[in-house]
């Protein structure tokens, strides 16, 4: 068993035991059971699920991050003092806060559909709403890190957490609606993709309603993505974009955390 | 001569255009207590974040057992580290600290437990952490550094926030382990506590190691005859140096 893994289990066995963690599972719980028991359509109560998920995943993964990361400080201290590889830890440590995270939303959001019996297909798409919150969770928290490791003050480094989600959950869209209305008199697809690619909230987003069939609620970038790549070509795209913003963060995370003092 | 444990040599760091270390040159040999004292911020804990690997220095080398460390880790598992009190996850047991340590130190080396056994730990050890007061996790720190034997231990102000009476038992394994040929690099404030383990002293003042040599040397250099007084005088010297 190498350090990773061994990091992991200890990491994760501590973050598990959090608080916080068993109560954003439960939230999840509430809510998915609430709905199912007010609409008899697994897939509308998925469909409204969606902004939920979308709105808090990344709120919780980031700030969770970054406050855990922040407290296990001297903790890191201690590894580092062991005969360990530093890349080797970071992975490590990753995981062990990613993991726990994944699972409580898996678990919370999945068990009430599992109780209430669902068919096939709902059984689909609530496996790509349970994947499009597995993956923001991996790069909130690749960006939690990346935040926690650059900035040497925790309340600075909070601060920086929440004016991320923010700008990626409320402040984009504003731009985005602000940018399409300015140059409304010039062909923006293309202009309208680019920046929906830019932000993983976006792209989950659109991912998920292109499987919803609800093409009529995507709104603007929605409806050019799809008239754009077209359904197949779509998901291809939205996945390598997605993939990059989980491997990106993590990347600039391992690079800063072999060079850091601590 | 034998090539002493721990070389440092030139050794420089800067945190931003903050100079913590200038150039500092020092040796810890093999069974003896190094001390390493000075006030705050003289880079004390610098000094020892940088023979861990902790922190990347700017400037000048270190070897441990003769060879280089800088990006080594292989050599930290001849070395225990006692850090100054730290906060640990706190939802692990003191238990489970330990076992994440011999997971990651590999099985095989025989562990030294008597520490556990001598500060009552064992009632603690399966408690969580975040219950745990600052002495007894301090009491875990201590047990960690000695529970793989190694050969050399860095303790960072390791009696503080313990009561005398753990505080006699921690000073009395660490003189048992000096004689067994064990070497240690100590930190702390407490001069009594130094004068009665260190056999070499280092004296370092804003980044500088002004003085490194054994304990009977600096009390005859400065003509004082406790520790606590020659380092006094050290200081008010060093003072002077740096306004000339």
């Amino acid at each position: 068993m190498n350090t990773l893994l061994k990091v992991l289990k200890y990491q994760s066995r501590d973050a598990a035991r959090s608080r916080w963690l068993i109560a954003y599972a439960a939230f999840f719980m509430l809510v998915s059971e609430v709905l199912l028991r007010f609409s008899a359509d697994p897939m509308k109560v998925q469909l409204s699920l969606v902004s939920v998920v979308l709105f808090l995943v990344p709120l919780v993964s980031i700030v969770f991050g970054t406050v855990y990361l922040y407290n296990a400080r001297e903790f890191i201290e201690l590894l580092l003092a062991q005969p360990v590889n530093r890349r080797q830890l970071y992975g490590g440590l990753y995981l062990g806060l990613t993991l726990p995270l994944v699972l409580a939303f898996v678990i919370g959001l999945g068990t009430p559909f599992l109780l209430h019996g669902s068919d096939g297909s709902a059984i689909g798409t609530l496996a790509w709403l349970l994947t499009s919150g597995v993956v923001l969770t991996c790069v909130f928290t690749g960006i939690a890190s990346l935040i926690a490791l650059r900035c040497e003050d925790r309340l600075r480094g909070l601060g920086a957490a929440i004016g991320a989600w923010m700008l990626l959950t409320v402040v984009y869209d504003g731009f985005v609606l602000f940018v399409l209305a300015a140059f409304s008199s010039y062909p923006l697809e293309h202009a309208a993709l680019g920046l929906m690619l830019a932000n993983p909230i976006d792209i989950a987003r659109v991912s998920l309603l292109l499987r919803f069939d609800g093409a009529a609620m995507m709104g603007y970038t929605g409806a050019v993505f799809l008239d754009f790549f077209g359904k197949e070509y779509g998901m291809a795209v939205t996945a390598a974009a997605l993939s990059l913003w989980v491997t990106m963060p993590l990347l600039f995370g391992m690079r800063a955390f072999a060079r850091r003092d601590f | 001569m034998i090539e002493p444990l721990v070389r440092i040599a030139n050794l420089g760091k800067a945190f931003g255009s903050l100079p913590v270390l200038r150039s500092v040159d020092l040796v810890a040999r093999s069974g003896r207590v190094l001390a390493i004292v000075g006030p705050n911020g003289a880079g004390k804990t610098t000094l020892i974040k940088c023979l861990l690997g902790l922190t990347h220095p700017d400037a000048g080398e270190i070897t441990f057992g003769g060879s280089r460390v800088t990006g080594e880790e292989g050599y930290r598992s001849r070395i225990g580290y006692m850090p100054q009190i730290a906060r640990y996850p706190e939802n692990l047991t003191g238990a489970e600290l330990l076992a994440m340590l011999q997971d990651l130190r590999g099985a095989g080396t025989p562990l030294d437990t008597e520490l556990i056994q001598l500060l009552e730990l064992e009632p603690s050890l399966a408690k969580p952490l975040r219950v745990l007061s600052g002495g007894t996790r301090q009491k875990v720190n201590a047990v960690m550094a000695f529970l793989f034997s190694p050969e050399l231990l860095v303790l960072d102000e390791p009696t503080a926030g313990l009561d005398p009476l753990s505080s006699r038992i921690l000073k009395d394994k660490i003189l048992a382990a000096r004689a067994s040929g064990r070497s240690f690099i100590v930190t702390s404030h407490i001069m009594n506590e130094l004068e009665e383990l260190a056999d070499d002293v280092a004296f370092m003042l804003e980044g500088r190691a002004l003085f490194v040599g054994t304990l009977l040397e600096l009390k005859r250099i400065t003509a004082q005859t406790t520790l606590e007084r020659a380092i006094a005088t050290m200081m008010r010297r060093g003072v002077l140096t740096e306004a000339a």
